[in-house]
């Protein structure tokens, strides 16, 4: 493994990309990685752009992944991820291309961030047992089930099931 | 939401972690009016049962209250972005003259970039200007081990202590470990009258004794562990402070650094020591010149950045073109604008200034989203209380203006009352709106005197906004729902006919907070002329098709109704259910 995982997710206010980072950070905590992510609040959550830096691994320093060496790119709007791209290191993988496949099998809409951490989930070495723990932690008990499948369903449409 | 494992540490925020490190130190009183990006430090505070902690009613309160519990005996905090400071400057100024007794430490959080804030002020400066010691962390995990610091520099040296965070501490994350909280019993407060009552001739020595003090810092700045060299290569050498730091060692990982962590006064021979054993020598900071001045007048040779990168955020593939001398090259911003949430109680109310061609003096919270087209219905915004004083700025000046005001409930409360007491007592005229939300929204949904709670949950005095303006000296005060759209268009058509001084609270709970949900309205395309007199509103939940036609995401709907009452067809009509 390199020395770190860079993840950018990047989405409208409301669509959880916050939600979905922290998650995805304490997924990585759990397995003992050392963990990182930048994000602003306030005025660009209404509705505004939302971007979320996450990082993984061994040797961390900058808390906002440097231009062009993002390894996953985790999009939750199309536009979003479209201007985003050009963070993505050369080989870097685009999520958002997943988008369409994900809205047409997802029943709830309020989900996508955490189907997105399934698909996400199929490419980190972090145990699938950190995720569930993760996802517990950040998820409101009326609403785990739902999230848990949707997680699952994520893992299906990344190949990791 | 606790996944209820026994946690010895956590991913937590740089603004959680100054709380924890500030509760393990034994903080036992906090203060702070909310802002972006600092709100987090007294939410975080408020959980635990040892520290009593408070939403101040604006930054100059919070303050004084905080220092005077120092005076006390107690370790005290106070936090607040950084333009709050600037509300706070009178106090901070000469409270570096009396000192503290207890520990005290000013969290400014600064918004390098101005991700949420009306400017990027960068507020080192205060710490020059004040003459008071500065630290600056890196990162969540120094910002917890940087505040215990604080507070005994601050008890050693009988100073306040400025602790200076920016948006990319205060809202990055790193795992943070938990130790427990150390207890320290209160400072005996010893009547002092020399030392705290701030006439001319106490102030005088006061200040003698401020020099002396500055010197003993200097000399402690160039000992403490806050500031450490790192060496690398001998080609490379890189002075650096805050979150820049990391950019810098991120990007030259295997360079020199001289890290700054207690960054005024300046560790002058640290410095020279750093600057005579590398080769080339390159100051790193945001926003402005702090260390580059300083260091430059001590005579040492060293590079920084070009001064189109004193404006923005620094960004870790900044630092390779400031050390090839470059300038900035400005990229073209595509972000997405913020939006009033759909079923905002602000909007009807821009929708009815719009409609009456108003002025409208704008201030500080999410209403200042009037001011994005195509609503386009706020036309200044400078400073918290700036709503109600610039409406009687403009009325000088613009004699026959249909001039309005509009301030939040907590901006108000924080500094529009002053304002409209100037107003009435100077005999001015005009029509002043404020947004009562019930809340603090902007910046997270806090409370604040008007909503009758405290910080920590409990039910307190109730601010009465109504009986406030009168007493203030308002002639007229109107409480209006400004979901009944008709009603509101015709009270601020006689009010602004009028020559009187009038208030009209627009009351209804943030859409955030309320649970209350309407059907959406229904869509009869076959009325639809598509005008695209709807979407002037400016509402999420509503955009066109191809055609022109509307679309209504019935998800973001919440049933405010607005466009129903926008729609001149009978497009859009009200769904009883």
């Amino acid at each position: 493994m390199q020395d770190n995982i860079n993840i950018l997710f990047v989405g409208i206010g409301g669509q959880g990309v916050l939600k979905a980072s922290e998650i995805a950070g304490l997924a990585g905590m759990f397995a003992g990685y050392k963990v990182k992510k930048s994000e602003v609040h306030g005025m660009s959550q209404r509705g505004g752009s939302v971007e979320s830096h996450l990082r993984i691994g061994r040797r961390i320093y900058s808390p906002l992944i440097p231009k062009e060496r993002v390894d996953f790119l985790v999009g939750f709007d199309k536009n979003e991820a479209q201007k985003a791209r050009c963070y993505l290191k050369k080989g870097g993988l685009d999520l958002s291309e997943k988008l369409d496949l994900v809205l047409k099998e997802l029943q709830n809409f309020r989900s996508l961030n955490v189907c997105f951490l399934g698909i996400l989930s199929c490419y980190l070495p972090v145990k699938e047992k950190y995720w569930l723990k993760a996802i517990g932690a950040e998820i409101r008990k009326e609403y785990l089930k739902s999230n848990i499948a949707a997680f699952y369903l994520g893992r299906k449409i990344g190949g990791g099931v | 939401m606790d996944s209820g494992v026994e946690k010895d540490g956590w991913l937590l925020s740089g603004n959680e972690a100054v709380a924890q490190g500030a509760y393990e130190a034994g903080l036992k009183f906090a203060s702070a009016y909310p802002g972006t990006p600092s709100s987090e430090i007294l939410e975080y505070l408020a959980q635990f049962d040892e520290v009593d902690c408070q939403w101040s009613v604006n930054e100059k309160v919070a303050y004084e209250v905080a220092l005077s519990a120092a005076i006390g005996g107690i370790r005290s905090l106070y936090a607040s972005k950084h333009v709050g400071v600037n509300v706070a400057a009178d106090p901070l100024m000469t409270s570096a003259y009396v000192g503290v007794n207890a520990g005290f430490v000013a969290v400014s959080c600064d918004d390098p970039n101005m991700h949420s804030s009306q400017n990027e002020q960068d507020n080192r400066f205060y710490a020059l200007m004040a003459k008071i010691p500065l630290i600056e962390p890196s990162s969540p995990g120094e910002a917890k081990e940087f505040i215990k610091k604080a507070f005994i520099i601050s008890e050693r040296f009988d100073t306040p202590v400025l602790f200076r965070m920016t948006t990319r501490i205060s809202h990055s994350k790193e795992v943070v470990k938990f130790n427990t909280r150390r207890d320290v019993g209160p400072r005996e407060f010893k009547i002092d009258i020399k030392k705290y009552v701030m006439v001319p001739r106490n102030a005088y020595l006061r200040h003698i004794i401020l020099e002396e003090r500055l010197q003993r810092l200097e000399k402690f700045s160039n000992r403490t562990s806050l500031n450490k060299i790192e060496w690398g290569k001998k080609s490379l050498g890189i002075i650096a402070s805050g979150v820049t730091y990391l950019y810098a060692k991120e990007m030259y990982p295997d360079a020199s650094f001289l890290k700054l962590g207690f960054s005024f006064p300046l560790p002058a021979e640290k410095i020279k020591f750093f600057s005579s054993k590398v080769r080339a020598l390159f100051v790193i900071e945001e926003l402005e010149p702090f260390l580059e001045m300083q260091i430059k007048s001590l005579g040492i040779k060293i590079k920084a950045k070009h001064r189109s990168f004193r404006i923005g955020e620094l960004r870790p593939e900044y630092i390779p073109e400031i050390i090839k001398g470059k300038s900035k090259k400005e990229i073209s911003e595509k972000a997405r604008k913020p939006l009033m949430c759909p079923g905002c109680p602000h909007r009807p109310v821009f929708w009815v200034l719009k409609k009456l061609k108003a002025t409208v003096a704008g201030d500080i919270g999410c209403y200042t989203l009037g001011a994005s087209s195509p609503l386009s219905t706020l036309h200044s915004c400078l400073c918290m209380g700036s709503g109600v004083t610039f409406q009687e700025g403009f009325r000088h000046a613009l004699k026959d203006g249909k001039i309005v005001g509009v301030i939040g409930d907590s901006t108000f409360i924080h500094s529009g009352i002053t304002g409209l007491i100037n107003s009435a007592y100077n005999k001015v005229k005009g029509v002043i709106i404020i947004l009562d939300n019930r809340t603090t929204a902007m910046t997270g949904l806090q409370d604040h005197p008007g909503t009758g709670r405290t910080l920590k949950g409990d039910r307190t005095n109730h601010l009465d906004l109504e009986k406030l303006c009168l007493a203030c000296g308002a002639d007229t005060v109107d409480v209006i729902d400004p979901y009944e759209v008709k009603e509101l268009e015709n009270i601020l058509r006689k009010r602004l006919a009028e020559d009187s001084l009038s208030v009209i609270i627009t009351r209804r709970e943030c859409i955030l907070l309320s649970k209350h949900r309407n059907n959406p309205p229904k869509y009869l395309k076959e009325n639809c002329n598509r005008c695209g007199m709807c979407l002037m509103i400016d509402c999420p939940a509503l955009t066109q098709d191809e055609e022109g036609y509307i679309v209504l995401n019935e998800n973001l709907c919440t049933g405010c109704n607005l466009c129903v009452e926008v729609c001149k067809f009978q497009a859009l009509i009200k769904n009883a259910g």
